[in-house]
């Protein structure tokens, strides 16, 4: 609880900060004051966690690990913000605000106790994300990219409120204690209402997180946006919202699995056909990082397909491999971007050679995406497998496995670019901090590969 | 407001839901095949009066309040999203001097 204090103090310091010009502390303060939340937020991890602020919000475990995952995330990505914001224009203090503004709407989302919770909380991340996604004023693709975003964002706030209406008026409470005990009483004869209800926020909540078929805005805008900020939406926001996908279900709709199974598994196979084939056929990185975030909705939502007690922890090892390995994969699209001004495969021609640590690190942060073993990714597909399995949807595995394969194709391309193709090229500038993230990054991703005992038992 | 309260309760709910239906449709076809940003806007403002309409009409025909407070939530929200939506279209309508969402078609797969 005391993480979201911390947070959004931290966002209007950095305001004032801005404000008398101190605009060599902003992002000391900023990373500090976020370190300082993720250890209030992890002291509230033995306590015995009962709804807060009249029923409205939850710290409970699954909280914590998720505000702890997207707290790490975002000082990841804000430590590779240093001079980045600067190039864009001279107003930095309000960046960091937004963003800072964002997470406090994130961990709203995932330690919701009532729906109107739930809908705050998405709506104070996505107006911060709408204007942080346009903020290259001059530059059309980071226009088209805010406008997008907007009127899909927009879009499908609209249907989730629709569906979040539908079921206060079959079960007359947001809570979601009272919603699941209404279904409980009777769970044969509900009422239709919340069929209804249930079906449009899934669609409200799958255009959040960017699963198929609700995936066509994710790489238009991933590629339109700054690409800090792209590091930020595919990782921080969509580990969010698939938070508060999950919390939702597993807290309310689970006696209802045989109505909403049937949608996600289609929802599953659909983003991991999509995601990989057209991932295979993208010229550009980050556009093929952005088909890659659809297909690794498709790994997440197996562990909803296959619901049980511990289906929160598959998704938080999942998660926190996923977020890791990608931030590694913008730090060096963002230093290409920079000092190369092209972000095709070409470009990765010999980059071994002159930096073999950037090399080396976005190596690993690929073998991860892609699922081998001794990295965490390999982890986290194999935790989403067997769950999967355990509940026997093999043929969703296996069409999985098959698409996990495909997966490995374009993950190599990047890799055998850097490694066995020559070509005469300048040698990447490394500010100190990128190397810090980058090799602390790639670090917990081999740790939580091999030793995976770490948070494979958390929540 | 026992009064006000009776007589919505007057009309049976299957009547509120069905309106409330109807405008969210017709806000939601405005969304898809509308190519003005602005129109699609206002589009989206009806699917969420939609949302309000049906929520107090559920609020009363449960009696209870917190039903109409989400309406406040909704209200004020969709205040802060016009404030930035309309902000990104000036935006937009200085670099390219039009609102049609057609001429988003920079980005392509």
């Amino acid at each position: 609880m005391s993480a979201l204090i911390t947070i959004t103090i931290l966002a209007l310091l950095l305001l004032y900060l801005g404000l008398f010009k101190a605009k060599k502390a902003l992002l000391p303060v900023a990373l500090i004051g976020l370190m300082v939340a993720l250890v209030l937020s992890l002291m509230e991890w033995n306590s015995n966690a009962a709804p807060i602020f009249s029923d409205m919000m939850l710290y409970d475990r699954f909280a914590i690990a998720f505000s702890g995952i997207t707290i790490f995330s975002t000082i990841l990505i804000i430590a590779l913000s240093k001079d980045y914001f600067e190039r864009i224009s001279s107003n930095v203090a309000e960046y960091y605000a937004l963003i800072l503004f964002s997470l406090a709407g994130i961990i709203l989302m995932v330690s919701y106790h009532n729906l109107s919770m739930l809908f705050i909380g998405i709506e104070i991340m996505s107006v911060s994300l709408y204007i942080l996604a346009g903020i290259k004023k001059r530059d059309f693709a980071s226009n088209e990219a805010a406008l997008k975003y907007f009127l899909m964002g927009a879009f499908s706030t609209g249907i989730l409120l629709f569906g979040v209406t539908l079921i206060y008026g079959a079960s007359g409470s947001f809570d979601l204690e009272g919603i699941k005990q209404y279904i409980l009483k009777d769970p044969t004869a509900v009422s239709p209402l919340l069929y209804t209800g249930i079906t449009l926020l899934i669609v409200g909540l799958s255009f959040k997180v960017g699963a198929a078929p609700f995936h066509f805005w994710v790489p238009d805008v991933y590629e339109g946006s700054p690409s800090l900020i792209a590091a930020y939406m595919s990782t921080v926001v969509k580990v969010a919202g698939f938070a508060a996908f999950l919390r939702l279900i597993m807290f309310s709709f689970a006696p209802l699995q045989d109505f909403w199974i049937p949608m996600i598994i289609g929802m599953s196979v659909l983003s991991l056909l999509i995601g990989n084939v057209t991932a295979v056929y993208q010229q550009h990185f980050k556009r093929m990082l952005a088909y890659s975030s659809i297909s690794h909705v498709g790994y997440m939502l197996f562990a909803i397909i296959a619901l049980n007690g511990s289906s929160d922890n598959a998704v938080f090892v999942y998660a926190a491999a996923y977020s890791v390995a990608t931030i590694i994969a913008f730090g060096v699209l963002i230093l290409l971007q920079g000092q190369v001004g092209n972000d095709s495969f070409d470009s990765f021609n010999g980059l071994a050679r002159k930096n073999p640590f950037i090399a080396l690190t976005l190596t690993i942060a690929m073998l991860s995406l892609a699922g081998i073993p001794l990295t965490a990714g390999f982890i986290g597909k194999f935790m989403m497998f067997s769950r999967a399995l355990s509940s026997y949807h093999i043929f969703l595995v296996v069409f999985a496995a098959l698409n996990a394969m495909v997966g490995i194709f374009y993950y190599f391309k990047v890799i055998v670019a850097m490694y066995f193709k020559e070509e005469d090229r300048k040698e990447l500038i490394v500010p100190i901090y990128f190397k810090l993230v980058l090799g602390f990054s790639a670090l917990v991703t081999i740790v939580l590969g091999v030793y995976p005992d770490f948070i494979a038992s958390l929540i | 407001m026992e009064t006000v309260t009776q007589s919505i309760q007057g009309i049976p709910l299957n009547h509120y839901i069905l309106l409330s239906a109807i405008i969210f449709t017709i806000g939601v076809i405005g969304v898809l095949i509308r190519r003005n940003a602005i129109i699609i806007f206002m589009s989206v403002e009806l699917m969420l009066n939609a949302v309000n309409l049906l929520l107090t009409a559920f609020s009363v025909y449960w009696g209870d309040a917190s039903g109409q407070v989400f309406v406040f939530f909704i209200m004020a929200l969709a205040a802060a999203e016009v404030a930035i939506g309309l902000a990104i279209l000036t935006m937009i309508y200085r670099n390219t001097n039009s609102t049609d969402i057609n001429i988003l078609n920079r980005l392509k797969w």
